[in-house]
């Protein structure tokens, strides 16, 4: 059998929902993941957007968060000041799942703009959405994006949310009650943050992937965990129902 | 009490040049006649407000109507890049576009505040970010009780607030459902709101999850069947996710751009 990276990608980003109860899910590649894990590993998986649903049980992949479907298989429809200030920052919700446009090694994450060097001006990226509050308050962090050195950065041009800050303690100085990033998952690897200095090393490899396509794709010197393991090859059913969701999608939009 | 008006007619009423414009609606729900209306009344110089400017800013924007954005995420949801919004706030056109920038459990909070009448709003947010040092509305305050330091957001008070809503009765009273978003907060908040609507109905019969704005909280309606595609709304039209992909290449280019306005807005009165 074979799959694209982008699937690799996916379907371990999926895994990594293992055990959790609710999930606060970013548009794009966070919610392919989460909703495959609700078709895969975890079922009773509580899907939550920041449109103000809670509950949602698409049959497809959504285009945006404010897809009409999120709404109406929703177990509850609530306005955006109540999902942000009674769900969110109350601390009900178990993993924020997210992606980003750039990285650093502390899981910071930079989606405001790009510093395009002198007498250019600054690019433009769309912003912080959800992020800062769903990377504070939630439970934990996973974070999903494609691995390059123009997304994994040495320095971020601008942080719009805070993983790890500078390193170990940050987030208790700040008072960013969760736990912060926990994986990155990309179309190469995982990266988890080391328990003692916060910064991100690489733990896991895909199938196929070497260890020095990892460190040439990533924008600052990236430790490598000494035991790095490979991630189980998608099984038959993941493959089989990603592609289903990703067919609906594709074929509604 | 809510006169029920032709679009012109409630735009030409309510909208004034260098207005601060609330046109609310997280993805459902989106006022985009009324914002074609704007376009061609060429209503300018306006300060816009709105969590996610998506397509119906890029375009009010790209027709230099705006001088200033007031924002928290501005994409093209599940597309991209809103390449007009990029061209203005990188490249200067068609005119300089001034932002102010927070994240969406901030600009939540600054419409609470705001319906409120509150001068800011509390929250945990902003917590390490760079975001408060680019605007002048987001800074702390210290709870006089327990001594924690939250964030204050200003409150948002837009002169005026446009939706779009399922129906309204004949006494202007205005009924919407689905995803709600933070339409009930940017009206409230606003001096003057205008609401289109699909329909007039003789009796608003309940519906789940419902939100009612009474006549006497709403300063204008106008029929508007279809007025918030490309966005949708629930129980009469569905999200026209084709023409969120199609903009794309619509926006890139000025020139391509400019017509397709003039052919879908400007002339299709």
């Amino acid at each position: 059998m074979s799959w694209t990276s982008d699937e690799l990608m996916t379907v371990n980003a999926a895994r990594a929902l293992a055990g959790a109860r609710t999930c606060f899910v970013g548009i794009g590649l966070p919610s392919a993941a989460a909703n495959l894990a609700r078709r895969t590993i975890e079922p009773g998986l509580v899907l939550i957007y920041e449109s103000g649903t809670l509950g949602s049980k698409p049959s497809r992949l959504p285009l945006s968060i404010g897809d009409g479907e999120l709404a109406d298989t929703a177990d509850a429809v609530v306005s955006v000041p109540e999902i942000f200030n009674y769900w969110l920052q109350a601390g009900r919700i178990d993993v924020g799942f997210l992606g980003a446009a750039q990285v650093d090694r502390y899981a910071n994450i930079n989606t405001t703009v790009i510093d395009r060097g002198p007498g250019r001006p600054e690019g433009r990226l769309p912003g912080a959405g959800g992020a800062p509050e769903i990377a504070a308050s939630c439970g934990k962090v996973l974070m999903v994006l494609r691995h390059s050195r123009r997304n994994m950065v040495e320095r971020l041009d601008f942080v719009t949310t805070v993983g790890h800050g500078s390193g170990p303690g940050d987030r208790a100085r700040l008072g960013l009650p969760g736990a912060g990033p926990v994986a990155v998952i990309t179309d190469l690897g995982v990266l988890r943050p080391d328990p003692d200095t916060a910064e991100l090393v690489l733990t896991e490899l895909h199938p196929g992937v070497s260890v020095e396509q990892v460190c040439e794709a990533t924008g600052w010197k990236l430790r490598v965990a000494p035991d790095v393991g490979v991630t189980g090859p998608p099984t038959s059913m993941e493959l089989a129902a990603l592609r289903e969701l990703s067919d609906r999608g594709a074929s509604d939009a | 009490m809510a006169e029920i008006l032709s679009l012109r007619e409630a735009v030409a009423a309510l909208v004034r040049p260098g207005d601060t414009v609330a046109m609310e609606g997280f993805t459902h729900l989106i006022p985009f006649a009324a914002a074609h209306e704007v376009i061609r009344q060429g209503i300018t110089d306006l300060t816009l407000v709105r969590m996610t400017p998506d397509v119906i800013y890029d375009q009010l924007i790209g027709m230099g109507a705006a001088r200033k954005l007031v924002f928290s995420w501005g994409g093209n949801p599940g597309v991209g890049s809103l390449h007009r919004f990029r061209d203005a706030v990188e490249n200067g056109w068609p005119r300089p576009l001034e932002l102010d920038e927070h994240s969406h459990a901030g600009m939540a909070n600054r419409y609470v505040a705001g319906a409120s009448r509150l001068p800011f709003a509390v929250l945990r947010g902003y917590r390490g970010s760079d975001l408060p040092g680019r605007s002048p509305t987001i800074s702390t305050v210290r709870c006089p009780f327990t001594g924690e330091e939250l964030a204050a957001v200003a409150a948002v008070n837009p002169n005026v607030t446009v939706i779009h809503a399922q129906r309204a009765d004949r006494a202007g009273n205005v009924q919407l459902w689905g995803l709600v978003g933070v339409q009930k907060e940017a009206a409230l908040a606003a001096e003057r709101v205008l609401v289109t609507v699909e329909e007039i109905v003789d009796a608003l019969d309940p519906r789940p999850g419902a939100v009612v704005l009474p006549s006497w909280s709403v300063h204008a309606i106008a029929v508007a069947p279809n007025g918030a595609h490309p966005s949708y709304t629930a129980g009469y039209t569905v999200r026209d996710n084709d023409f969120y992909q199609a903009w794309d290449p619509i926006s890139r280019d000025r020139d391509t751009f400019l017509a397709w306005m003039r052919a879908h807005v400007l002339e299709a009165a």
